[in-house]
């Protein structure tokens, strides 16, 4: 039977099962493909805080959205067109997120009474009329698992590991996407065990081979490559990129890259990258603790490292004193902070940008610390580099902000020339003669970095007040006030040392959006949209938070509103107000899920649509 | 390429210095009160460091808060007075990063036992090359006068007015269980032993941890006599030796004898045991290791003052080192063209 082949423009699919049933490897894989067929892309992997919560349980299911196209794909999407269920409950917690007249798969072996039940089912949605408005196809995933490794003799528990990539075999399928690549990564993966080999090989076939043969799949689908900017590609997460963007910054730089850390959902991926690359002369220390994780990166910048601690918020929240140390000590060091959901423990696995106040002002005494975001899972390379490029040159602590969602999710990534990152050169001390370790660089208020071991430059710091100058502890009045001010004006400087903002639409206009990091894809396609509809809406997106960027102010005075969509109560929106004493329009979601680009489109045409009394509060 | 290394290459190779204790005094003046114990240690140490034959710029003291945590300021080193208790963290991070460094961190019983305790056991079992002296007078100092967690039960301080109800930790206890490979005990009033250990530290390679017996003369005078005073300290301190059998008092008239695991006071006058009978000393036992320790339990036996526990093992730092060496190596210094664009890409023209 030949099938009608139809061609899409973009599709946005979502693996739902069990935290145990690898819908995050599935998905990666599905990524892995896509972006090698030249696809644009981005993903979402939406998983619980429990590593193996109980089957079957609504709380332990595990989803990873990708959505790709051959346009421009600025967002995991919003919602989906197709719905891969390996259970009930995967179908109960995700079926909002699918399209009317969405497809969905679902494998009909884990619609067994025990699962029914768990989900809360009374009856068989596969049978009642309940899923009526959407295409169901119902396969009988796990059987037909284990009827292709019938004659291997694998236990029960190794083959129904095996049944996702049935599944994965079906959407290549449907999606006229090769094998070749997730076949190679199973010879990489398994190259100690053939067996898996073998055995993951034939059940991915065999899901293709059932979307080919099966009548049930009418149609299958063709995504064209995207028209993406020529040269070479991968495929990257946020977390991934951070890590290369501290490698190239430890590269640029000539210093040797320690990593003090502790485990932390969704940083710890940071750590287990970098400690790869130990013959870049990375050194990972994991630390006893978070302090220990931040204060060993001090003590390592002091020795002549660069220094890097990686974490998530409640690990900043216990690293604050330890900033401080480095503010007053004036040593280089870069602070990544995936952020998640808060306060406390909160949302371990989901994303927020709600520790932006505690970024900026989140220390005692005057603690003034840069701050910069990152846009884009890709974009976290460029950050981490910034972070430390700005740590290196003006002798501070830098925080480096990423989000749960940058961090996991994925995009097609056009690799930079290593020539085009900019060099960065660290000034060390090495003259003994008038040597104060606290005498400044006149452009950029530096101190000079006098590291142990050169003879004659012999001297004590600490986290006591000091004197200009000598560095030797002050107690005195006008000192200190003298070295607060210092201290605030070295990082104000900085502004005069990174790119103006830009905007995205015009000059001036009705309505100006403003985000901050992870927000970027959300808040483009909106702008993007309501721009075609031929309203008067352009987006600005801040990576620079502290200092701010020298041209922002005139630039959010030209529009008549100001939009500020943001994962928290405000807090960007209360900076701008306070810094430039204009009005802002909030939005904001607080469900540790991204921004859907639908949900600012709204928010645009509501402030259009109608004389918007100006929200002070 | 690494500049650090490139720095420090370019200092030419000093002529070995004749350093004297002056060297090793800094410019500023000394706070501690008039009195303190803390007197002692400085000089002490400032008398061992030009015996150990390493130049001052390649040492660094490391420290957090307390009276003892002043100490770096007094050394004409490269010195670092930090944050409370985080001292063998940022140590930690100093010698990672530059194994050639010899690093030394003064801490206090407040300092390294309660607010940075976690710091100082994770140190300990790393066995990184640090030389830890923890200054111990039982009480908190700069904060003027509370108990601390090796103050006695029934301590009645500001912060106790009814008495103490904490049960307090043996420092050397607390450092063997936490695996270091050297463990000693001195004395603040006994210079040439503080010195002998002190030495004894630095030339260990691994962490050493030192515990030093230091009066604060303000908040808990004397708290320490009956171990240090002339009067009773023969009576009440058994100074080990590697290889020597327990031996003290006055007369060295006394020796422990082990009866079971615990040790028992002997008289060696009375016919009832001889030198022979005794425990001798073994610092790398680490059965004898605890038992020793754990003396300072026991009110009716001596205090163990010396190494108590001196072994090898692997360091942390070294091991770190050795596992880049062997990645570059194997791989090849890291190129970051190559590390950028490895395993899938693709092109798009």
């Amino acid at each position: 039977m030949t099938k009608e082949l139809k061609n899409l423009d973009d599709v946005t699919i979502r693996f739902a099962g069990d935290s145990g049933d690898g819908m995050q490897l599935t998905g990666m894989q599905f990524t892995s493909t896509t972006a090698l067929l030249g696809n644009d892309l981005s993903t979402l992997p939406d998983y619980p805080a429990e590593i193996r919560a109980p089957a079957g349980t609504l709380f332990g299911v595990s989803g990873f959205q990708i959505h790709f196209g051959s346009t421009e794909i600025n967002t995991p999407g919003d919602i989906c067109d197709v719905l891969v269920a390996m259970n009930p409950a995967a179908l109960k917690v995700n079926l909002r997120s699918l399209s009317d007249g969405g497809i969905i798969i679902a494998n009909r072996d884990g619609f067994n009474d025990k699962n029914l039940k768990l989900a809360g089912y009374a009856s068989n949605p596969l049978d009642d009329e309940s899923l009526s408005k959407y295409h169901l196809h119902s396969v009988d995933i796990t059987k037909l698992t284990q009827n292709a490794l019938s004659d291997m003799g694998l236990s029960n528990k190794l083959v129904d590991r095996c049944k996702n990539f049935f599944a994965l075999g079906m959407m290549y399928w449907m999606y006229t996407r090769p094998l070749e690549p997730t076949i190679k990564w199973f010879q990489e993966k398994f190259a100690k065990n053939p067996e898996l080999i073998d055995a993951n090989t034939r059940v991915l076939k065999a899901g293709y081979a059932f979307g080919e043969t099966t009548e049930i799949f009418a149609a299958r689908y063709e995504v064209k490559p995207a028209s993406l900017k020529p040269g070479r590609y991968r495929s990257i997460t946020g977390n991934e990129a951070a890590a290369w963007g501290l490698i190239a910054g430890s590269v640029k730089s000539g210093l040797d890259l320690f990593l003090g850390t502790y485990p932390i959902t969704p940083a710890s991926d940071i750590l287990h990258e970098l400690s790869k690359h130990k013959n870049f002369r990375v050194k990972t220390f994991q630390a006893e603790d978070e302090i220990a994780g931040i204060t060993s990166s001090i003590g390592a910048s002091y020795g002549g490292a660069i220094g890097v601690t990686t974490t998530s918020g409640p690990g900043m929240a216990l690293k604050s004193e330890a900033m401080g140390l480095a503010v007053i000590l004036e040593v280089p060091l870069v602070i990544v902070n995936v952020q998640r959901g808060g306060p406390s423990t909160g949302l371990p696995t989901k994303t927020e940008q709600a520790d932006l106040s505690q970024a900026i002002f989140g220390r005692n005494g005057e603690s003034p610390i840069p701050v910069v975001a990152a846009t884009t899972p890709a974009d976290c390379f460029f950050g981490a580099f910034e972070a430390m490029r700005i740590a290196i040159k003006y002798m501070t602590p830098v925080i480096f902000l990423s989000d749960g969602y940058l961090a996991n999710g994925a995009e097609p990534w056009l690799i930079p020339p290593v020539s085009s990152l900019p060099d960065i050169a660290p000034k060390f001390a090495t003259d003994p003669n008038e040597f104060f370790p606290y005498s400044r660089d006149e452009k950029t208020l530096a101190r000079p970095w006098a590291i142990p071991g050169i003879p004659g430059l012999e001297h004590r710091i600490g986290g006591l007040e000091k004197e200009h100058i000598t560095g030797n502890v002050s107690y005195d009045p006008e000192n200190h006030e003298f070295m607060v001010r210092m201290r605030q004006a070295k990082v104000d400087r900085i502004a005069d040392d990174i790119p103006p903002a830009e905007v995205d639409g015009d000059p001036n206009g009705d309505v100006l959006v403003v985000g901050w990091g992870g927000t970027y894809g959300a808040i483009r396609s909106a702008v993007e949209a309501k721009r075609r509809e031929g309203k008067s809406v352009s987006h600005l997106q801040i990576k620079y938070l502290n200092p701010l960027q020298k041209n922002l102010g005139a630039i959010l005075a030209n529009y008549r509103h100001v939009l500020v969509p943001e994962l928290n109560l405000g807090q960007l929106s209360r900076i701008l107000r306070s810094e430039y004493l204009i009005p802002t329009i909030q939005l904001n979601k607080i469900q540790g899920l991204p921004f859907k680009s639908s949900e600012i489109e709204e928010k645009i045409d509501e402030i259009l649509s109608r004389e918007y009394a100006h929200e002070l509060s | 390429m690494n500049l650090v290394e490139d720095a420090l290459k370019a200092i030419a190779e000093q002529p070995p210095v004749k350093y004297s204790a002056k060297d090793f005094q800094s410019d500023q003046d000394v706070r501690w009160c008039p009195g303190c114990g803390d007197y002692s240690i400085l000089a002490q140490v400032q008398r061992v460091m030009p015996e150990l034959g390493i130049p001052r710029h390649k040492m660094v003291f490391v420290s957090g808060i307390g009276c003892s945590s002043r100490f770096p300021y007094y050394m004409n080193t490269y010195g670092f007075h930090s944050i409370h208790g985080r001292a063998p963290a940022i140590a930690t991070g100093v010698k990672i990063a530059r194994p050639d460094l010899m690093v030394w961190v003064a801490t206090g019983d407040g300092d390294g036992l309660s607010i940075g305790g976690n710091h100082l056991i994770h140190a300990c079992r790393r066995n990184i090359d640090l030389n830890i002296l923890l200054f111990n007078n039982q009480i908190y100092g700069l904060t003027k006068g509370q108990y601390s967690p090796t103050s006695e039960f029934g301590k009645v301080t500001k912060s106790t007015p009814y008495g103490s109800v904490d049960h307090p930790f043996n420092p050397l206890l607390v450092s063997l269980g936490a695996e270091a490979s050297f463990v000693a005990r001195t004395l603040d009033r006994d210079p040439k032993h503080m010195q002998f250990v002190i030495k004894r530290a630095a030339e260990h390679r691994g962490t050493s941890f030192v515990e030093i017996y230091q009066n604060c003369n303000v908040f808990n005078d004397g708290a320490f006599f009956t171990y240090t005073e002339k009067e009773s300290k023969d009576d009440h301190v058994v100074f080990i030796e590697h290889g020597k059998p327990m031996v003290f008092g006055k007369n060295k008239d006394k020796g422990l004898k082990l009866d079971g695991f615990t040790p028992k006071v002997v008289s060696l006058t009375d016919g009832t045991a001889s030198v022979n009978d005794l425990i001798v000393h073994n610092e790398k036992d680490t059965m004898l290791s605890f038992i020793l320790a754990r003396m300072s339990s026991l009110p009716e036996l001596p205090r163990p003052v010396g190494v108590v526990y001196a072994v090898d093992r692997p360091r942390y730092e070294v091991e770190v080192s050795n596992q880049i060496l062997s990645a570059i190596q194997k791989k090849g210094e890291g190129n970051l063209e190559k590390l950028l664009n490895h395993g899938e890409t693709w092109t798009i023209q």
